[in-house]
């Protein structure tokens, strides 16, 4: 491990990771209920088993930064920074919403914390991330764009154009590959000839890394790593994290294609049983803390929830506002 | 008003591009071989010179990438200007075009725009076959979210980049194949046009001609040869196919009580089928005639050039409609 991953390693980062990734289970399971209840109707996609990836690369971005993200993305909105009772009131189709209700679950959009979205065609997010990262490049700005795709999307070809061009042009682009090991239903190795992905990246001359995905210290590490070398000047890396998703793909999958045992198996490495097991061990973790950050994140979904169910509906008569711009006052 | 200077619509194009690259420091053009080559209609030869690698770009064959990339920079503060070598081609960008710029500002809440501009060539007459001839524009022209126009004259061929890149939204420029080597005079001092009205290009009083693009000076030699047989046809060219300029084309059809559309595009669910709806809703009870179109025989343009001329839209076959039309 290298001194920067070291440096972090202390009881307030770790701490603050595990908060994270609490805060998105909480979030999530909390969402999972209010589908069942039909308070969130449409697709809603949980990351459920996947927070540690979204918790050790957030942290090692700046506020600068910006970030592209999939419709799995409820936990990369919150750890970006938007309150979760703007993306609480999104998934009821509010208009106190982050998007005003337009998007859902899908769309999670804030432009104050450079949240440039949750993207629902599979890659379609790859090539907008590498012309925001682009943008900042020709301004000379410092900053990184990361962006956050399924292995799923490893088989489009904007996957392929967007490595390509990113090398090519030395953007300052961090690719965060979320292998969850299914695209939906298709494991990986049914649908690449090459499943070991980071290669992918490497052959497009790409520094990459594989990350165990179920440990947020090592996720973060890397990260760390990686954004180091994007500010330094080096163009784009590539991070692909092996983790695992505990629920369906979305609400209306009943998992035919892998087994019970399976995702048994898995459950074990639960990133947040992980990093707790291992902070007690370390004598890090003091009897008091988990129930604290609980409360804490508990608290964050009860306040989330009672402010999506207070919030108002946009108004029909609004349906066509933003189609395009507002003329200018 | 400075001298007139003689020019080809291509060189037109080219200096609304030169003047939109000197006048904004964000502004900047990306396509394939938009650099060194000069851009495979010769659009954009010189311009690498001028302004630097950085603004000039030359990409990969990547239609889906570098059009993502061009949303994505103008999401973040660019004014890119995306050249997509022929419609055809961005069939492979359709993916960025319609489910990412045509969306973004309404499914964000209106917190992020994409004042993105994509130029594209268009259109048969070169004998490039069915990979390279379409007249696809009206698939984007169905879009909400996106702007559609059809410079059909050198004046808006130099002016309408302009006022495109000045809108918050992403605008999609289509460039007629047929119209780049055709020479006229713009004024020295040409600039920005308008982009939101139609144009009458012929005014008449008994039958409206209503087209655009590269089928504009077809209609024309068909209303000039009308008017030799004592018609007189009004030329309504639209310039911009979404959003449509009602207006002025009820305005011309309740004037002549007639109309027909000229559109290259396939009839089936075209521009000139939207038109016509239209027209039936709002002017029923002004026409004094079915509402006539000409439009591309449905098949895919051939090579050959008499079966490409006898697939497109000719002055001969417009004004035999006309006459259809006029009883």
């Amino acid at each position: 491990m290298t001194t920067t991953a070291k440096l972090h390693l202390n009881r307030e980062s770790l701490l603050l990771l595990l908060q994270q990734m609490v805060r998105v289970r909480r979030f999530e399971e909390k969402c999972d209920e209010l589908y069942q209840s039909e308070k969130i109707r449409g697709f809603l996609h949980l990351a459920i088993g996947e927070e540690a990836v979204c918790a050790g690369v957030m942290a090692a971005l700046a506020r600068e930064d910006a970030v592209v993200a999939t419709y799995r993305e409820h936990g990369h909105a919150l750890l970006r920074g938007v309150p979760a009772t703007e993306i609480m009131a999104e998934m009821y189709g509010k208009f106190e919403g982050c998007s005003h209700g337009r998007g859902g679950s899908m769309h999670l959009f804030s432009a104050v914390h450079r949240f440039y979205g949750g993207y629902a065609i599979v890659g379609g997010g790859l090539p907008v991330a590498a012309g925001i990262a682009l943008a900042d490049k020709m301004r000379g700005e410092n900053k990184v764009t990361c962006c956050f795709f399924g292995d799923g999307a490893v088989a489009e070809g904007e996957f392929h154009e967007t490595m390509n061009l990113a090398e090519l042009w030395k953007l300052p682009l961090l690719f965060v590959c979320e292998n969850n090991l299914y695209a939906m239903g298709t494991r990986l190795d049914l649908s690449e000839s090459e499943p070991d992905i980071h290669l992918k990246a490497q052959s497009y001359r790409i520094p990459s890394e594989v990350v165990d995905g179920m440990d947020v210290v090592a996720v973060n590490a890397a990260a760390m790593r990686a954004v180091q070398r994007i500010r330094d000047g080096s163009g784009p890396q590539f991070l692909e994290c092996r983790t695992y998703r505990f629920r369906a793909h979305s609400m209306f999958d009943p998992q035919f294609y892998r087994s019970k045992a399976e995702i048994e198996e898995w459950k074990k490495r639960d990133p947040i049983l992980r990093l707790t097991d291992w902070m007690t061990a370390a004598g890090l973790l003091h009897a008091d803390d988990l129930p604290r950050i609980e409360q804490v994140a508990q608290e964050e979904v009860r306040t989330a929830v009672d402010f999506a169910e207070a919030a108002a509906w946009e108004p029909v008569e609004r349906l066509t506002v933003d189609v395009h711009a507002r003329p200018k006052a | 008003m400075s001298a007139p200077i003689q020019m080809t619509y291509r060189e037109a194009c080219r200096a609304g591009i030169a003047d939109a690259l000197r006048r904004d420091p964000r502004v900047f053009l990306m396509g394939e071989d938009v650099g060194r080559y000069g851009g495979c209609y010769g659009v954009s030869k010189g311009l690498l010179e001028e302004f630097g690698p950085k603004r000039i770009r030359d990409a990969p064959l990547s239609e889906s990438g570098f059009t993502g990339m061009g949303i994505g920079a103008a999401m973040n503060g660019m004014k890119p200007i995306v050249e997509i070598m022929t419609v055809n081609f961005s069939m492979l960008a359709f993916d960025q075009i319609v489910n990412n710029a045509a969306t973004i500002r309404h499914m964000s809440g209106g917190q992020f725009g994409v004042p993105l501009v994509i130029r594209m060539a268009t259109g048969a007459g070169r004998q490039l076959a069915a990979q390279h001839s379409h007249s696809l524009e009206n698939l984007y022209a169905h879009v909400p979210g996106l702007k559609v126009l059809t410079p059909a004259t050198l004046d808006d061929a130099r002016g309408m980049l302009w006022t495109a890149l000045e809108d918050p939204d992403p605008v999609l420029i289509f460039e007629h194949v047929m119209l780049y080597n055709v020479s006229g005079e713009l004024a020295g001092d040409a600039g920005a046009v308008g982009i939101d009205k139609a144009a009458i290009r012929r005014p008449g009083k008994d039958i409206s001609l209503i087209t655009y693009g590269g089928s504009l000076s077809k209609t024309m030699a068909a209303a000039e040869q009308l008017a030799e047989q004592g018609t007189s046809a009004e030329v309504v060219d639209l310039r911009t196919l979404r959003p449509l300029d009602d207006a002025t084309i009820f305005e011309s059809v309740r004037k002549t009580r007639r109309a027909v559309i000229v559109d290259e595009g396939w009839r089936s669910g075209s521009i000139s089928a939207e038109i016509s709806a239209r027209l039936m809703e709002n002017v029923l009870w002004s026409l004094d005639a079915p509402v006539g179109r000409v439009c591309s025989a449905e098949v895919p343009i051939p090579y050959a050039r008499h079966l490409e001329e006898a697939a497109l839209p000719q002055p001969q076959s417009i004004v035999a409609a006309a006459k259809r039309i006029l009883g």
